[in-house]
């Protein structure tokens, strides 16, 4: 499954992506919790026009929606791949 | 032109119906019950809906919803039930939208209700008052035509007697001409076009569209309509033997027409009296009641109440007229309107004490 | 040991190949920012009220009747026809958009405030008459716009500006239980309570909301829609704390299920959501 990898993992399995339209963002955090693999996670220092803290994604996004479902702000725009991305750890992390 | 010998409740509810009227709500009360009563069996026949609302405030409320999608619609009461009424009707006005409100009110005491209106912020209902049921009828439909000419709710201001007598009357559909195409109306038929309606008090289109208004400059926009309606519309007063009269009575509604009669009378003894009567209460017909009145120097005022409409008398003569108020109000033990006092011989006695009076004022 | 990957652009669209599987906004709402709380639930009902009605396509079918509350934002946002209603008074405009247009889908959005504390009589004999319209109620137990005061729906214990050392039973009275309320009235069809507070409740609204919208359309009579949603402002809490606040307090007095579905009467009772007193409705 894709998202934080675990130990011993060698690769993940990438399923899509989102837009994130950060400038209608109101740093409400709700898409953090709603990511089941918890590849959201906000910003620690950039803000946008508003001043809001925003989400950022990582890699491993499963194309489930959840995050476009549960923003109250329309943030997100859902990508699914036609077909999945293996992504490589030792590429992507350098380990 | 077809007569019948009507009850002025169906009369009216026939009249509504010939308009055009297809939808109506209302809650029963003395005397405007019948009016409810007839529109329940005439509508359905005519592909229309007549409900019976919780309260006067669904009643109004259904109406306001029926009206915006374009199908002609009323509500009516008396004036308590009115009374119950005002946001909604006040919100009307702002709403833009045409509805014909019947009053069948007890006396003569809501005629500051109607024309200043109970409700909140600046708005003005068209405000027609018959004083028979034939007139009822006529005004009734004219009030529908109004209401969609101008986007905004017409009052009929009846009473007990309007409701409640019998006369020969011809409820057949008049044409007043052409009213504005409804361009405005739900249907639903814009959704999903990238230009679907709205019908709004606080919003008059949809964020997109580029020359909208904020809800400020829509409040701030009643004044125009307001100032359109009071020149647009045409004001009308029935004016009777006021050409030589040096007296005129002022009255509206029922009381006018025993008035009438007063008038005949004391023109049999050589009183130079007239009367005039106002149909339109807003617009209140103010230059042409003035012309007749600063031309006979003298008005007296009568209305079943402690004095309303005499206020829109004296604001039409600027002082220009001696204005004197000589109505009352008058009761049956009910309290639904039936006034003792409406009776030709007592208001021939009350006038000429008034005429009396005025003398010695002159005089003295 | 788990471990977050790099953070991967996303401002513009993918380069491998793929299709939007959840865009923006719905095509009904039109696009930009609205000035709705962070991490208000409302803007997720809406949401899920006018995509129900594009995949039951009836976008140009319908009128929706809003109350006065939070989301009369959105009122000039949709792209679907909207009459603006009074303070409590949408159900009764509703009956008469409905009346005389039977063929279109009638549905009001209302706020507790509005539908439970001003207009309870005209749902509850909208409900009883059994009008063909969909009364969908947004309920965070505060009234919103004017500041965070209790409504009829506020639980006991629950802090809102008027009840800051939380709604007691003595001196502020009970909650009405809205959909409990409707249910016994013959001329209602189907109620749910659902919620917004997470992806499950979420679906679920969805799915009670194109049932009621598609009884609706079938005669069947009054529908009710009862959707919990997330005030964080009402409520003096953070917006993350918000979902389980609404499965604790709220859910845990108004419970999420289907309450009435004369359509399911023939069916099992195991096809029927029921109510859950103890919240394990509402999941995490």
């Amino acid at each position: 499954m894709a998202g934080p990898a675990t130990a011993g993992q060698q690769s993940v399995e990438v399923r899509g992506t989102v837009v994130i339209d950060v400038e209608v963002c109101k740093g409400c955090e709700l898409c953090i919790e709603a990511c089941p693999p918890r590849v959201l996670t906000m910003t620690e220092v950039e803000r946008n026009a508003e001043g809001y803290l925003y989400p950022r994604l990582h890699q491993g996004c499963i194309a489930c929606g959840l995050c476009a479902q549960v923003c109250p702000d329309f943030v997100f725009q859902v990508w699914r791949y036609d077909t999945p991305e293996t992504v490589s750890l030792a590429e992507v992390t350098g380990s | 032109m077809t007569r019948q010998l009507l009850e002025g409740s169906e009369a009216i509810a026939r009249a509504m119906v010939n308009a055009g009227c297809r939808f109506f709500a209302g809650y029963p009360m003395t005397p405007f019950t019948e009016v409810l009563e007839h529109m329940g069996k005439l509508l359905p026949d005519a592909g229309g809906v007549c409900i019976n609302a919780e309260s006067e405030l669904e009643a109004v409320g259904m109406t306001w919803g029926a009206a915006a999608t374009g199908t002609r619609a009323a509500t009516g009461s008396v004036g308590q039930g009115l009374a119950l009424m005002q946001e909604s009707l006040s919100e009307l006005c702002q709403a833009r939208l045409p509805v014909v409100v019947l009053n069948m009110a007890r006396g003569q005491g809501d005629y500051y209700q109607s024309t200043r209106g109970g409700g909140h912020g600046d708005y003005r209902h068209i405000v027609l008052a018959p004083s028979d049921v034939n007139e009822a009828a006529n005004l009734v439909q004219l009030a529908f035509h109004l209401a969609d000419t101008w986007r905004n709710p017409a009052l009929v201001l009846g009473d007990y007697y309007l409701a409640h007598v019998f006369e020969s009357v011809d409820t057949d559909r008049v044409d007043f001409g052409p009213v504005p195409d409804k361009d405005w109306k739900l249907t639903g038929a814009t959704g999903g076009t990238g230009h679907a309606r709205i019908v709004s008090t606080v919003a008059n289109d949809r964020l997109d569209v580029p020359d909208r208004l904020n809800y400020g400059q829509l409040l701030a926009k009643m004044d125009d309509r307001i100032e359109r309606m009071r020149t647009g519309i045409e004001p009308m007063m029935e004016s009777f033997r006021t050409d030589d009269a040096e007296v005129v009575l002022v009255a509206y509604g029922t009381p006018a027409r025993y008035l009438r009669q007063v008038v005949r009378n004391l023109r049999e003894d050589g009183v130079r009296i007239g009367l005039v009567r106002p149909i339109t209460l807003w617009p209140f017909p103010s230059d042409q009641m003035a012309a007749v009145l600063e031309r006979a120097g003298t008005a007296l005022v009568y209305e079943l109440n402690a004095g309303q409409m005499v206020d829109d008398v004296r604001l039409a003569v600027a002082g220009r007229a001696d204005v004197h108020f000589i109505g009352r109000s008058s009761f049956d033990e009910a309290g639904f309107g039936i006034a003792p006092d409406l009776d030709v011989e007592l208001l021939t006695i009350r006038v000429r004490s008034a005429l009396d009076a005025v003398a010695k004022e002159v005089v003295s | 040991m788990t471990q977050l990957l790099p953070v991967i652009p996303s401002s513009e669209p993918p380069t491998r190949p793929g299709k939007v599987v959840d865009d923006f906004a719905p095509r009904l709402i039109l696009p930009g920012e609205h000035a709705l709380c962070p991490g208000c639930g409302e803007p997720i009902a809406i949401r899920s009220v006018v995509e129900m009605i594009d995949e039951l396509e009836l976008a140009a079918r319908s009128v929706g009747v809003f109350g006065i509350g939070c989301y009369t934002a959105f009122s000039p946002k949709l792209d679907v026809e909207v009459l603006q209603a009074l303070h409590g008074r949408a159900p009764s405009l509703a009956t008469g958009v409905k009346r005389a247009k039977p063929d279109c889908l009638v549905f009001t959005v209302q706020g507790d405030g509005d539908m439970v504390n001003e207009g309870l009589q005209e749902v509850i004999h909208t409900a009883a008459r059994g009008e063909n319209v969909t009364c969908i109620l947004l309920n965070n137990g505060v009234f919103g716009e004017t500041g965070g005061h209790m409504t009829a729906t506020t639980v006991l214990g629950q802090r809102t500006k008027n009840t800051l050392e939380g709604r007691d039973a003595k001196r502020h009275g009970y909650p009405i239980l809205m959909s409990e309320l409707l249910a016994p009235l013959d001329g209602v069809a189907f109620i749910a309570r659902c919620a917004v507070n997470n992806a499950v409740n979420i679906t679920r609204t969805r799915r009670w909301i194109k049932q009621a919208l598609s009884m609706q359309m079938a005669g069947a009579g009054f529908t009710f829609i009862e959707v919990l949603t997330m005030c964080p402002t009402g409520w003096f809490i953070e917006t993350g704390e918000a979902p389980d606040y609404l499965a604790d307090k709220i859910a845990a007095v108004h419970a999420v299920g289907v309450v009435k579905d004369i359509s399911a009467a023939d069916k099992t009772a195991s096809d029927k959501t029921a109510p859950d007193k103890t919240g394990s409705d509402t999941t995490r």
